[in-house]
């Protein structure tokens, strides 16, 4: 009864408007997103966001490696850490949309385009949350590698408080992505150690690499104020808060390999404000024109 | 058939020798009236099959006489490899899949493993116990790849989470 020789077969709707994501219309369907008491919906759904920009935006430059990683292996790697991560950011933003519909921008009349999608693809740079760290460019390997394990250390020790949420959905989210950064971690940690063990060359370039994504290592722990009110109200983590534990996992990688913490200052905020303000790095231009690109050009989806 | 055992028949479109049920993705099926609510949950957050799941649930129960369904989701709690049956692990290893053992519980903070993890596997196919890993990342999220030294064979080990 169910042949999957092809997977558009397998999908049910109408295959010539079949556009936006895999049609499963809403990946919170039944899921109660009542908001819980004594939470401020704008703050979750302001909260979500930022939590899915990171996840989504980091998961669009890892995908980048898909056939361009050092080997078929790595590629897969990449591509699969790209993916959870992606999966991570569709249920938060779907969350954020949920508490707070006023949040995805207004599409023309009849887009088939899911609330997620209309934040991912239709938002202008100055709209996202995620931190500057996320957003750099891929660069070498090794600068690839670096960034995530910071990112991956910091939002595993984010993920495993969050799973204490009063938001249900959100703990819920945050207890499934504990299980996934576990081994993004750990496959981002093997690699900086064999890197720094390796040879010299790999090892001068595992240092180069440090030295420019360590300064963007500070944002992720400056408590931002959406940041402060979600953690007072019980239903996000005040990122200063793990900062430590973040601190030893990074330097039982560093002392493994060897590698001495950089001497570096760290990226400042531009004008008052960071990532989660809004403010970018010049790379973020490109990388959002790259991912929305099509959508944007096909709002309704049909073609 | 009831409405459960048409649900529970429905196989994984990535590993077909799985039934959503044997998967322990299929969590709950209800009958209200003429309705049928069926609840899964996914085994990874980016699991891309996830649409054809639902569809291919919608239209075999469609196909049995139940025209009216609903397909929900549920996160809490987290799909773990424990919950994959013992049918289900016997049906992977019928294929050439290695299964999962138990899934690691957690307490604290969780540890950093720099070494390579370790697993006490056989090859499915041949049974020799000196089975190398060639990466925690295959085909799809769930499994990692492993190489035999003895019959020269790689396969997939679905991984523990």
């Amino acid at each position: 009864m169910t042949d999957h020789d092809s997977v558009y077969d397998g999908l049910l709707g109408d295959a010539e408007g079949w556009a936006f994501g895999t049609d499963f219309e809403d990946p919170l369907a039944g899921v109660d997103t009542t908001i819980p008491a004594g939470v401020d919906a704008e703050t979750l759904a302001a909260y979500c966001l930022m939590l899915g920009d990171d996840a989504l935006i980091h998961s669009h430059r890892l995908s980048q490696w898909a056939s361009n990683a050092p080997d078929l292996e790595d590629d897969i790697a990449l591509s699969n850490i790209a993916l959870d991560l992606l999966g991570q950011a569709r249920l938060l933003l779907a969350r954020a949309a949920a508490a707070d519909p006023a949040l995805a921008p207004v599409l023309p009349e009849g887009s088939p385009v899911p609330a997620e999608d209309a934040l991912a693809f239709f938002r202008d740079e100055h709209d996202f949350r995620n931190v500057r760290l996320v957003e750099g460019d891929n660069g070498d390997f090794a600068v690839t590698i670096v960034r995530l394990v910071v990112a991956s250390t910091h939002r595993l020790a984010l993920l495993q408080h969050l799973a204490a949420s009063s938001d249900a959905v959100l703990a819920a989210i945050a207890v499934k992505g504990v299980k996934e950064l576990t081994y993004h971690r750990d496959y981002a940690g093997r690699w900086f150690l064999t890197l720094a063990r390796g040879t010299e060359e790999s090892r001068r370039r595992l240092l180069a690499a440090l030295h420019l994504v360590w300064p963007l290592r500070d944002e992720l722990s400056r408590t931002h104020p959406v940041e402060r009110r979600a953690a007072d109200q019980g239903v996000g983590v005040d990122p200063a808060a793990v900062r430590d534990e973040v601190d030893a996992v990074l330097d039982q990688v560093l002392s493994a390999s060897g590698v001495e913490r950089p001497d570096v200052a760290p990226m400042g905020p531009v004008n008052g404000g960071t990532g989660r303000d809004g403010r970018h790095t010049e790379v973020m231009g490109r990388l959002l024109a790259e991912m929305q690109v099509v959508a944007r050009a096909h709002p309704r989806g049909l073609w | 058939m009831s409405a459960y055992d048409v649900a529970a028949a429905v196989t994984d479109p990535e590993m077909p020798m799985l039934t959503l049920a044997d998967l322990g993705v299929l969590r709950d099926v209800d009958v209200e009236d003429e309705r049928v609510v069926v609840t899964i949950t996914p085994t990874y957050s980016g699991c891309p099959a996830m649409a054809t799941m639902r569809d291919d649930l919608v239209r075999s129960l469609q196909g049995a006489g139940w025209p009216d369904v609903d397909v929900r989701v549920s996160l809490d709690p987290a799909w773990s490899s424990d919950w994959i049956s013992t049918r289900g692990r016997e049906a992977l290893r019928e294929h050439g899949i290695s299964a999962p053992g138990p899934a690691p519980t957690r307490t604290g903070a969780v540890a950093l493993t720099l070494t390579p993890t370790r697993r006490e596997l056989t090859c499915p196919r041949c049974a020799s116990a000196g089975v190398e890993v060639v990466s925690e990342f295959g085909a799809t999220a769930c499994k990692a790849i492993y190489r035999c030294p003895a019959c020269l064979e790689t396969f997939d080990h679905v991984k523990e989470i």
